[in-house]
């Protein structure tokens, strides 16, 4: 318990606010990583995914692909962007941007493809094109699926984006390398609850935004087969029910 | 008009559901489609609007061949209602039934307010329009359906099985209801059904198909049932086992109908 008050101790520390690699500045290059990381992964993700989601094409290689991916160690990743391109922060993106990559994408074709393809094929009778039957009727009943992959790339992000500091990269790594270095545990477990911390919120924003992402329609069909079915089955008694009177 | 001529339809996996069909399907009038599973029903009708493309023939609309249009202007132009109603579950009930005005470029509001008078002509409350399909019962998702089919108001509407998934009651006052409805508008109505009572009971023609979209026997009602064209048909319509021939005897003076095996039915009226 005492190791945990004096890491919190050392987060608190006023010295660590302020100035040059101060905790606000570090925190925000995590968040930098994460979010930029996340962000281009998406752009190159989120089309790939529902493309493959909409036309059924390509699933095979997909999920080959974002299982193979999933199996690069981070690290090793990182260490060799940054002998080929350098230290910095484009390095420890670029191994980021690799990492977010698989549960974006998957994210995308699972959210697709988990729309009944039912209503999918009502869309089209009724005349729309691809495009409408992909922008109207795919994207928003898969969007659930699609920001939990976002969100499962966030996460994955905000705790190993400590590793840029093996590329000089900055981020709250720095903290966790120097107290390792010094022996300082106080400044190592601070920083370890600084990233915890982080993680924890920013799941649970996005638990939040996927809640409230869920289709009205959806939601509402949910709650009224809660109300509407009994747990054990009624006997049919009665007269029927009058259809839409 | 809708003429299919020598249409094939053969899928990826070799399955022939469809062999050389040839029909005339009449305007303005319902024609069924009744067969077993297997018989290409479905798929004949999903030919009509492109949604399955066929292997070889013809299919024409009004004398114009469909495979001059573009595909999404001609579903747009045709109606279709589906047996799970085929609802968007995202959407509310009035803005399902605008779909179609709406990707075709009609006004919010206007397309909104005709929404409104089609939940009228199907005999829905207007007090749903706000509802989502998940909240409706199968009965009302399936009207609102219906509903959907007529909104840009096409001259065909192609139904498959649009009433297979609801109970016998509310099945019974669907299928009233679409009959009142096609006396009021007139459309050119194809019907998908594998129930034989239904086909007699909305169709001005009827045609039963075999395996393979094999045509057993086309006509009015009254012609297959007083002509079975073969031993195919007569099964088909229950007219072996006696179902269809129905007696007259006399009961406190009147004439009461029963069929072969004495049960009542109803009373002649004179």
């Amino acid at each position: 318990m005492n190791f945990i008050q004096q890491g919190f101790a050392w987060i608190f520390d006023p010295v660590r606010w302020s100035g040059p690699g101060d905790i606000p500045s570090r925190i925000l290059e995590q968040l930098g990583y994460t979010f930029g990381a996340v962000a281009i992964a998406a752009a190159i993700a989120i089309p790939l995914g529902l493309l493959i989601g909409h036309t059924g094409k390509g699933r095979d290689v997909a999920v080959a692909l974002s299982g193979g991916l999933r199996a690069l160690p981070s690290l090793g990743l990182l260490i060799i962007f940054a002998l080929a391109i350098g230290i910095g922060f484009k390095a420890p993106l670029l191994a980021f941007v690799i990492l977010a990559i698989p549960p974006v994408l998957s994210g995308a074709y699972a959210g697709v493809e988990a729309v009944d393809k039912r209503t999918v094929d009502a869309a089209r009778a009724m005349g729309m094109t691809e495009w409408q039957v992909l922008t109207k009727v795919e994207v928003p009943l898969g969007a659930p699926l699609i920001v939990a992959g976002i969100r499962s790339g966030i996460l994955q992000v905000v705790a190993t984006a400590t590793l840029a500091y093996f590329a000089s990269g900055g981020a709250l790594g720095v903290f966790i390398n120097d107290g390792l270095v010094t022996r300082d545990y106080n400044e190592l477990l601070g920083a370890s609850i600084l990233v915890t911390a982080l993680a924890l919120v920013l799941e649970g924003i996005f638990a939040l935004l996927q809640r409230l992402i869920v289709p009205r329609g959806v939601t509402a069909g949910q709650i009224a087969e809660v109300r509407s079915r009994p747990t054990r089955s009624r006997p049919t008694v009665g007269s029927p029910i009058q259809e839409g009177k | 008009m809708i003429e299919f001529t020598a249409v094939t339809k053969q899928f990826s996996d070799g399955t022939v559901a469809v062999d050389e069909f040839s029909l005339v399907i009449p305007a303005r009038q319902t024609t069924v489609l009744v067969g077993s599973s297997g018989s290409g029903k479905t798929t004949l009708l999903r030919m009509i609007n492109r949604m399955v493309e066929k292997t070889s023939g013809e299919i024409e609309i009004d004398g114009e061949s469909i495979y001059k249009l573009n595909p999404v202007k001609l579903r747009r132009s045709i109606g279709y209602v589906m047996q799970n109603s085929g609802l968007l579950p995202h959407r509310k009930v009035v803005d399902n039934v605008a779909t179609v005005p709406l990707l075709n470029g009609v006004k919010r509001a206007d397309a909104r307010q005709a929404a409104l008078a089609l939940l009228d002509t199907v005999g829905l409350d207007r007090a749903l329009a706000d509802r989502y399909p998940s909240q409706l019962s199968g009965g009302q998702q399936q009207r609102v359906g219906v509903a959907r089919g007529l909104a840009a108001d096409p001259n065909i509407l192609l139904m498959d099985e649009p009433f297979g998934a609801v109970d016998p009651i509310v099945r019974a006052e669907l299928q009233q209801e679409l009959v009142r409805i096609q006396r009021d508008l007139g459309k050119t109505i194809v019907f998908v059904t594998h129930d034989i009572d239904e086909a007699f009971l909305l169709g001005d023609q009827v045609v039963l198909l075999e395996k393979g979209g094999r045509i057993a026997q086309a006509g009015t009602p009254a012609e297959i049932l007083s002509k079975p064209a073969n031993d195919f048909v007569a099964t088909f319509i229950g007219a072996d086992r006696g179902r269809r021939a129905l007696k007259v005897e006399v009961v406190n003076g009147r004439n009461v109908v029963v069929d072969a095996d004495g049960r009542p039915t109803g009373v002649l009226q004179s």
